[in-house]
């Protein structure tokens, strides 16, 4: 019998560990799941951990992917650690694309000429407004009413793709766009990092997020308070730490980091704004944050790994005729492999022996 | 030969119960005879509790013989412990407060009898032992002696033959423990046995028959405590004679801290409405507040650290400034330092390092920076947790241990040490010896008296009377959220101290009355 | 026009009866102490799995079933992380929900536009043939009068009997209940487990009767009303139920209003659900003390034994 016990000090190996265990033990569900669908499973294995790095064309789509995913896992871990529960990244990010969208709508059809340079603030600010804007609705419904910030984040997820769904199909359809459900193209973008590739400075704007969130959370008095409210409520208001004010930096932090995701996302890759503009990267985030141990810099890690599954989710479809959904079981299994590794961090795994009777077993 | 003895009704022999970082109990043996009062006396960490939870069917052994009645037993789980008989009283209660009387009792009995059959017994057995209570009543609406007489009664609904009661009087007022004793004795004359656990030296010798002594998980004597003394008892549990504190007589200074006729609603269902509490600290004493748990302690304690902040601001004044609006941070400022009851998730973030710790009250390591809110200086922290650990004699794994690694005690010294660190004018402390071991204890208490000799007024709240006697210049009682008026430690009785805490003190005709006698006392107390 | 208000009674109690039967199930869970936020992931997994059964077998009660099995499944997997592992319960409920969204839009692909006939309808004999209030009440799928037979013996277990008395110690102090010698985790799983299994009848009902058909994501956010129901039902299965109507007449009003041809986008009718939860969610919880007096003591906190 295997026997569960609490470990004096958690285990800084287990704790570096665990992620890897869990990769491993998705990538044997993987292999199996592959099997069982009558698909060779080192064919399978070899699109979604190989083929996504091979080659300059195909890292440059690895780090443009991983991009939001960085910038809002970054904000939702400094969410998760105050224990507040930011679940509404996705519609965040919505916000932030609709805002920059709009703006840089605004400029195409104005005929107002900007470089990438001087668009590229301009729609990070659009972003970082929408998505602080969209994040606010909750942090204030909380703060005011007590409103659980779960359920009214995801709700606006909803309100959010509707008001996009809204504007793409309504006031802001391409009149030159033959009834299609999108935006004009847009004439103004992101720098590109490497001529010749889709990949943008929206990848060093995300290493750059994550580094200051490190600083802030670990090297600043405003991130320690955060951090003890999320760790010990009561410790937080012994010490005199503000709750309303942890809450409302953390959701305008985490709103605007997710709304810069969406308007360097929008006005980057997409150059339009359509109804299906997200592949669900506010909820790939959610997972993002926890393989990366709400840690900035595992975060950077942990998105180019769920990247890597996106990515392979899209080439196991063309290639061997999976459907991509399958890179979102991957990611659900992933995510319970890490929680389960978890507790080896706390715990460790004893064994007992068979049957081991009470009072009379000798030591 | 003819007629043997009856067997012992429990008898453990060579029990041990391993932890991964220490041995609850090593090679303990017990025997508790049919009909007798059977004390297990040791410090905290002792083993006792662990001890209990085995007999109860809580916890495994690792090794070692169980026998009741003369027969060999395992007990799988507290169902079993109670069809062969055993039966106990928790000392956190295990009851549910939003739960009736009557159906906190129901789940602690069998299924085969229906909640009025219950109800029925439950008025039955409170006229037979003289404990009444309501069965319909919620129990969060219960004091805290009445819910032990829930305890109590749903244990003696099982007809036990065995009886365990943990640390049973630590929430009872002293009338009200010489009530509980009549109830043992009682239940003794019918025949059940009872196991006492206790570190309390007068209970034992006022009650008990046999007493076996535990020590560092190990058994260090089984004797009969009538026979003995509080020393040679003492020395048994800690090995050594309690050490005695210097008490130089008090230099007092100005008021440091009045408060004036305080009233605070209660914020929780749970909670206790603080009526007019008036009363003052001066430099270079140390006041007590000795009362039964949960008669407004927490609110009190709340509303002058500053986490509860309602209080109009010229209710709490901290050093000559109305503070009763102002937060703990702004306290702070003004030399107030408290130490609370609950050290892990309180006092210190259990996951946090002792140096991060030291950041909820400290701000020393901190560079200014507007929008950081500052700066930590990680080597100037780690410093001054270095410094603290040493001067307060902390046991720890150095600066970057976790709070929760720490035992009790020496958690306890380090968060007392690092409010003493900051040199306040006020200190508050919250129960500063629970559930810490002697050692610690009176090194702890020891630290507080050198505080209030360096000019510290000091407030102490505690539930062990004993601990206020000893450290205390002035004693009140609050009882109902209601503060008595002060009596110099040297006059005070531990019987007047105990009718005070049932809430029955001299001159509470008006809260005015009350206010001008202590403020008079207070004064005569002053010249004294 | 009273015709048209009898369908959309009717209408309304069938678009409430799912997120009432879900609802009931995430009270079980949370009188027992345990905050599963996987129940958009458990109705999606057994949306797909009743759809596919039903499909197969011709059978809806054979889908049912199969829903039950695979929300009784996923939140098995909840269970054994939360409750043993002590693992997050807002971080493992997430991850069911991410997980179900994954895995029913992966196994749903070959089910994708097949259409099952329309549920049956039971007519109560008799009143039925009342005028309007028949067409209104008494006209509706099984599965509308098995959800409010549901709430009136779930209102029975948790205050009548000794087995539901058992559940809410578990949930108010699983310390205590643990300490009286109650299996605390074992009662936990169970209240999960069943949890589970009504959230799955629910996922079912959807893609079996109530469309019928299954698309991607169609719960649609179900599963997070549901959850906010528990909250502004104050955990009690009438009010849950009373609740979930409320629920259904919204999201049938705007579909009426835009049957009607009324002059709003089609999309801002389409938020009402969704703003509707957060206007009760905020006018519920203002009184944080009325919530507390009401509310499981230790939801979402791990219990270590």
């Amino acid at each position: 019998m295997l026997k569960l016990e609490a470990r004096a000090a958690p285990s800084v190996a287990m704790s570096l560990a665990s992620p890897l265990v869990a990769l491993a033990l998705t990538i044997a569900v993987a292999a199996l799941l592959c099997l069982a669908l009558g698909k060779d499973p080192v064919r399978g294995l070899q699109i979604f951990l190989f083929e996504p790095w091979n080659g300059i064309r195909a890292i440059t789509e690895l780090l443009l992917k991983a991009s939001p995913l960085i910038l809002i896992a970054v904000g939702l871990a400094a969410c998760y650690r105050s224990n507040v529960w930011n679940i509404g990244a996705e519609g965040q990010f919505l916000m932030g694309a609709v805002f920059a969208g709009g703006l840089a709508m605004w400029l195409t059809m104005n005929q107002i000429k900007l470089g990438p340079w001087g668009f590229m603030p301009l729609a990070m600010l659009a972003g970082a407004a929408g998505g602080a804007v969209w994040a606010a609705v909750t942090a204030f419904l909380r703060d005011r009413f007590n409103a659980n910030e779960i359920l009214v984040s995801l709700m606006l997820v909803y309100v959010a793709n509707f008001i996009l769904s809204y504007l793409v199909f309504g006031p802001w359809k391409d009149p030159a766009g033959f009834n299609f459900p999108q935006t004009v193209s847009f004439e103004v973008g992101i720098p590109k990092l490497v001529t010749g590739f889709r990949l943008n400075w929206g990848i060093v704007v995300a290493l750059l997020a994550a580094g200051l969130m490190w600083v802030f959370l670990f090297r600043t008095y405003r991130g320690y308070q955060l951090q003890v409210g999320g760790l010990a409520a009561q410790a937080a208001r012994y010490a005199g730490f503000s709750a309303r004010r942890a809450l409302w930096t953390v959701l305008l932090l985490s709103g605007a980091l997710a709304g810069v995701a969406g308007g360097l996302d929008v006005t980057g890759p997409s150059g339009q704004l359509t109804p299906h503009l997200s592949v669900g990267y506010g909820f790939t985030a959610i997972i993002v944050a926890f393989v990366g141990r709400l840690h900035p810099l595992g975060c950077v890690l942990a998105a180019l790994l769920l990247s890597m599954f996106l990515i392979g989710g899209e080439l196991a479809q063309s290639r061997i005729g999976l459907p991509s959904a399958l890179s979102g079981v991957f990611q659900g299994v992933l995510l319970f492999a890490l929680l389960a590794c978890d507790t080896l961090v706390h715990s460790r795994v004893r064994w007992v022996g068979w049957k081991p009777k009470a009072g009379t077993v000798a030591a | 030969m003819e007629t043997p003895a009856p067997p012992p009704r429990l008898q453990l022999t060579q029990i041990t119960k391993r932890y991964p970082s220490v041995v609850a109990n090593d090679g303990v043996s017990l025997t508790v005879q049919p009909g007798e009062i059977h004390a297990v006396l040791g410090e905290n960490g002792a083993g006792k509790s662990t001890l209990m939870k085995i007999i109860y069917g809580a916890v495994k052994p690792d090794a070692g013989e169980v026998r009741f009645n003369g027969a060999p037993v395992t007990i799988k789980n507290p169902q079993e412990a109670r069809q062969l008989g055993i039966s106990m009283v928790f000392q956190h209660f295990s009851l549910f407060d939003t739960l009736t009387v009557a159906e906190n009792v129901w789940l602690g009995l069998g299924r085969e009898l229906s909640l009025p059959q219950v109800t029925a017994r439950i008025e039955a057995k409170a006229s037979a032992f003289g404990l009444p209570i309501d069965p319909e009543r919620p129990v969060h609406t219960l004091s805290v002696g009445e819910r032990q007489r829930v305890e109590i009664i749903r244990s003696l609904l099982t007809e036990p033959q065995l009886l365990i009661l943990d640390e049973p009087t630590s929430v009872l007022t002293p009338q009200a423990v010489e009530t509980l004793f009549v109830t043992l004795r009682q239940l003794r004359d019918q025949g059940c046995s009872i196991l006492y656990i206790s570190h309390k030296l007068n209970e034992i010798r006022a009650l008990c028959n046999a007493c076996t002594v535990l020590r560092g998980g190990r058994m260090t004597g089984v004797v009969d405590p009538r026979a003995e003394s509080n020393a040679s008892l003492s020395r048994l549990m800690i090995g050594a004679e309690p050490p005695a504190l210097t008490h130089r007589a008090a230099q007092v200074g100005a008021v440091v801290l009045r408060v004036a006729d305080l009233r605070l609603l209660k914020d929780d269902q749970f909670g206790v409405d603080l009526n007019g509490v008036s009363f003052a600290v001066r430099a270079g004493e140390v006041v007590g507040i000795a009362g039964v748990s949960g008669n407004g302690q927490q609110e009190l304690l709340r509303a002058l650290s500053g986490e509860d902040a309602r209080a109009a601001p010229a209710a709490v004044r901290i050093a000559a400034t109305d503070s009763g609006g102002l937060g703990p941070r702004q306290r702070r400022r003004l030399g107030l330092h408290f130490v609370p009851e609950e050290r892990l998730g309180r006092g210190a973030v259990p996951p946090h390092s002792l140096a991060e710790n030291l950041l909820l009250t400290r701000t020393e390591a901190l560079a200014p920076g507007r929008i950081s809110g500052g700066w930590i200086r990680t080597a100037v922290l780690r410093r001054q947790a270095l410094s603290i650990i040493a001067r307060f004699a902390v046991k720890a794994g150095g600066p970057g241990a976790a709070a929760k690694s720490l035992s009790g005690g020496n958690l306890q010294k380090f968060i007392v040490g690092r409010e003493i660190d900051a040199n306040p004018k006020l200190l508050i402390v919250a129960q500063p010896t629970w559930g810490v071991d002697v050692g610690a204890a009176s090194q702890i208490r020891g630290e507080i008296l050198a505080l209030r000799d360096a000019g510290c007024a000091v407030l102490v709240v505690s539930e062990e009377l004993d601990e206020l006697f000893e450290i205390c210049d002035r004693l009140h009682v609050i009882a109902k959220g209601a503060m008595s008026p002060s009596v110099p430690v040297a006059e005070a009785t531990v019987t007047q101290i105990g009718e005070w805490m049932s809430g029955l003190w001299p001159d509470r005709a008006t809260t005015t009355t009350t206010t001008t006698t202590t403020a008079t006392t207070e004064a005569a107390h002053a010249q004294a | 026009m009273s015709e048209q208000l009898a369908l959309l009674i009717a209408a309304t109690l069938a678009a409430g009866t799912p997120i009432a039967i879900a609802g009931l199930g995430l009270v079980i869970n949370e009188k027992a102490g345990v905050v599963n936020l996987g129940a958009e992931g458990m109705m999606l997994i057994a949306a797909v799995a009743g759809f596919a059964m039903a499909f197969k077998t011709g059978n809806p009660w054979i889908g049912f079933a199969a829903g039950m099995l695979g929300g009784a499944l996923a939140a098995m997997v909840f269970g054994l992380l939360a409750i043993w592992l002590n693992t997050n319960q807002f971080a493992t409920g997430l991850a069911i929900s991410l997980f179900g969204g994954g895995l029913s839009a992966f196994v749903g692909v070959e089910f994708v536009g097949k259409q099952l006939s329309q549920g049956q309808r039971f007519a109560v004999p008799f009143l039925s043939d009342i005028p309007l209030v028949g067409t209104a009440l008494f006209r509706q799928h099984p599965m509308v009068y098995i959800a409010i037979a549901l709430t009136a013996s779930l209102a029975w277990f948790f205050y009548r009997t000794r087995a539901g008395l058992v559940v809410r110690a578990v949930g108010e102090n699983p310390e205590s209940a643990h300490a009286l010698g109650y299996p605390v985790r074992l009662i936990r799983l169970a209240a999960v487990m069943a949890g589970g299994a009504l959230c799955g009848l629910a996922g079912a009902y959807l893609s079996v009767v109530y469309t019928p058909l299954w698309v991607e994501g169609m719960v649609a956010g179900r599963g997070w009303i549901a959850l906010a129901l528990t909250v502004f039902a104050t955990w009690r299965p009438a009010r849950v139920l009373l609740g979930a109507y409320l629920f259904g007449g919204v999201t049938i009003l705007q579909l009426f209003l835009q049957g009607m041809g009324v002059q709003v986008p089609a999309q801002f009718m389409s938020m009402l659900p969704y703003l509707a939860t957060i206007v009760v969610l905020v006018l519920i919880s203002r009184d944080p003390a009325w919530i507390r007096l009401n509310m499981p003591a230790s939801i979402g906190k791990p219990f270590y034994p």
